[in-house]
């Protein structure tokens, strides 16, 4: 596969600060990947140095097959800035138009680019005067322009209600079926899971580690939460048979590794008569996300 | 280019809305009429058509004027930019850095070629509306609005370089107003200390000429005063005109803006965002 982005062994410290740390990953054409951790893990760091935007100390980066901040790899690489800015005197067109001409697009798009982003009727107004998802919408309407190949979204959800979210992975997912490459950062685990293809997790200015959800679970080895529900009045003989777990006032909690969730489901069930139900609580994404983000430890 | 003209066209639009067309053309104006006004008495005994007279006192107030008026303009150019948060973002566009300070001083300098022309264009209007003979003056009055133009480009630049230093525009402000003081009031009033203390020696008449070439503000003064011969007379420094051939005075002008734009281009690809 043809990879939009590689980092290999990326080291980037500030003056008293290692804000990364041997970084290793790559990205690929069409493929979406989400970068997650926690405040100061890195990630804007990290995307500040594929943009050129900053130096970095040692190992190897290459966007589109270019220098960072090259001019190749700037014609072809958008960005949208964690807290993005615009002059407050400008009015939304007249910002894109700005910028589509730097980019040498014809200015006329301005007006299309708004409306995809749900800003056509605001386009006339100053900046000054938008609310802060509104200038979020501003900046996305600027990644779009002119088909970039690598997208790199420094929380671009942020400030976003709901149906904006949505709307927005829509636009994502069509740009990555053309073949776009996306690297966004975002705090937001549920919707990141559901619409990219990859999560890689800084913790610390370490990548900790990157796969799908499913291999993040597999690789936690979580344990898996079973609640019993007893029949009426069987409460006492259930907590009996289950000495390993908790009683509360619904039934019986237990947690179980895994690999034994299948026998242990099985015991229950040979319980028999006592048993009206069982749950099965898997370890929510917060859990998994926890687990290997680890703000001081190791 | 096209990416200079994009940004000149909304760097011009920024300054329209921040009323700074409006400030300068202003106050280009007012001090013109004042200036103009004021010389139209004595112009006969002098036998200088009126507006020759009027453009010798529009050159010592663009002395003043047009460097402030442009380190106005210009001390937010880089820094305004850094404390917005909107330099990350262009610069990851591809576009230069060196075509970005262009934009902006394109669209600057049109603000400030409108303001002369207003100014200038208002006295010489009162100069041609009392005295007939006064088109006599219109090509030095053409050649205060160029010069007047180059001074300007010169401040520009060294604007943007104070503000790439910066990075605050507070900080670039203050560097601002410091740079005005010391290169428009200062220098001049050094150098009369100077030549007063040194009473005609070797440093009035060997190097005294040429440190008033090396300042732009009083090469644009000697340029405009010696090739208007008539109105030398009428300014103080008269003979140090003399002493210097205005071709040096020009050269000046030239050299001034293309290097502080080089050193303002090369200050801002330092800036990390
Ligand atoms: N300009 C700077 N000078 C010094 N240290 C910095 C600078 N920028 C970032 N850092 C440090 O680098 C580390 C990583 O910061 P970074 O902004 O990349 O974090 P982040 O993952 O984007 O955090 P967040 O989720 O809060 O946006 C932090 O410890 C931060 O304090
Ligand atoms: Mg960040």
């Amino acid at each position: 596969m043809t990879q939009s982005l590689t980092l290999s062994r990326l080291t980037k410290s500030y003056q008293d600060t290692k804000a990364l740390h041997d970084v290793t990953l790559s990205v690929g054409a069409g493929e979406r990947v989400a970068l997650l951790g926690h405040n100061g893990a890195g990630k804007s760091t990290l995307m500040k140095i594929v943009l050129g935007l900053i130096p970095y100390d040692s190992g190897e980066v290459r966007v589109l097959g270019a220098r960072p901040g090259s001019a190749a790899a700037r014609a072809g690489v958008a960005y949208l800035p964690e807290n993005v800015a615009f002059h407050p005197a400008l009015t939304g067109l007249e910002q894109i138009r700005h910028y589509l001409r730097l980019r040498g697009e014809p200015a006329q798009l301005a007006p299309d680019l708004l409306a995809r982003v749900g800003l056509a009727d605001a386009g006339k107004r100053r900046i000054g005067t938008y609310s802060k998802g509104m200038r979020q919408r501003v900046g996305l309407a600027q990644a779009l322009i002119g088909r970039p190949r690598l997208l790199v979204l420094d929380e671009p959800t942020s400030g976003l209600d709901p149906v904006s979210r949505r709307d927005f992975y829509t636009l994502l997912d069509d740009l990555a079926a053309d073949g776009a490459s996306i690297l966004l950062s975002s705090h937001a685990l549920t919707e990141v899971e559901a619409r990219t293809d990859r999560l890689v997790i800084l913790s610390g200015g370490r990548l900790v580690t990157q796969g799908s959800l499913t291999d993040l679970r597999r690789q936690a080895a979580l344990p898996v939460a079973l609640h019993v529900v007893p029949r009426e009045g069987q409460g006492a003989r259930l907590a009996e048979a289950l000495p390993q777990g908790r009683m509360n006032g619904t039934g019986v909690y237990l947690d179980c590794a895994p690999d034994a969730k299948l026998a242990t489901l099985s015991r229950i069930t040979a319980l028999g008569g006592i048993v009206a139900d069982i749950d099965v609580i898997p370890p929510s994404l917060e859990d998994i996300y926890s687990h290997f983000s680890r703000r001081d430890g190791q | 280019m096209s990416r200079i003209l994009a940004t000149a066209q909304t760097e011009f639009l920024i300054a329209l809305r921040n009323r700074w067309v409006t400030i300068a053309v202003a106050m280009m104006v007012v001090f013109s009429l004042v200036l103009a006004a004021a010389g139209s008495a004595p112009s006969g005994a002098l036998g200088a058509d009126r507006l020759s007279v009027t453009v010798a006192s529009l050159t010592s107030l663009s002395v003043y004027l047009v460097p402030l008026v442009a380190l106005l303009m210009s001390f937010d150019g880089i820094a305004g930019e850094v404390e917005r948060g909107t330099l990350p973002l262009v610069l990851t566009y591809p576009v230069s850095r060196a075509e970005l300070i262009l934009g902006k001083l394109l669209a600057h300098l049109g603000v400030l070629s409108v303001a002369v022309a207003a100014g200038y264009g208002s006295a010489a209007v009162a100069a041609v509306a009392t005295d007939a003979d006064a088109l006599a003056g219109l090509p030095a009055l053409w050649r205060l609005m160029w010069t007047a133009v180059l001074l300007g480009a010169a401040f520009l630049c060294l604007g943007y370089a104070l503000s790439g230093l910066s990075r605050r525009p507070s900080g670039a402000a203050g560097l601002a107003i410091g740079l005005w003081l010391v290169m428009i009031v200062l220098y001049d009033l050094g150098l009369l200390a100077a030549v007063v203390a040194d009473d005609g020696g070797w440093f009035t008449t060997e190097l005294f000429p040429w440190l008033l070439v090396l300042n732009p503000a009083d090469a644009f003064r000697l340029f405009n005063l010696a090739a208007s011969e008539a109105t030398a007379a009428a300014a103080g420094i008269g003979g140090a005109a003399g002493a210097i051939p205005p071709v040096q005075a020009l050269v000046s002008l030239v050299v001034w803006p293309l290097a502080a734009l080089l050193a303002s281009v090369l200050i801002f690809r330092k800036v990390t965002p």
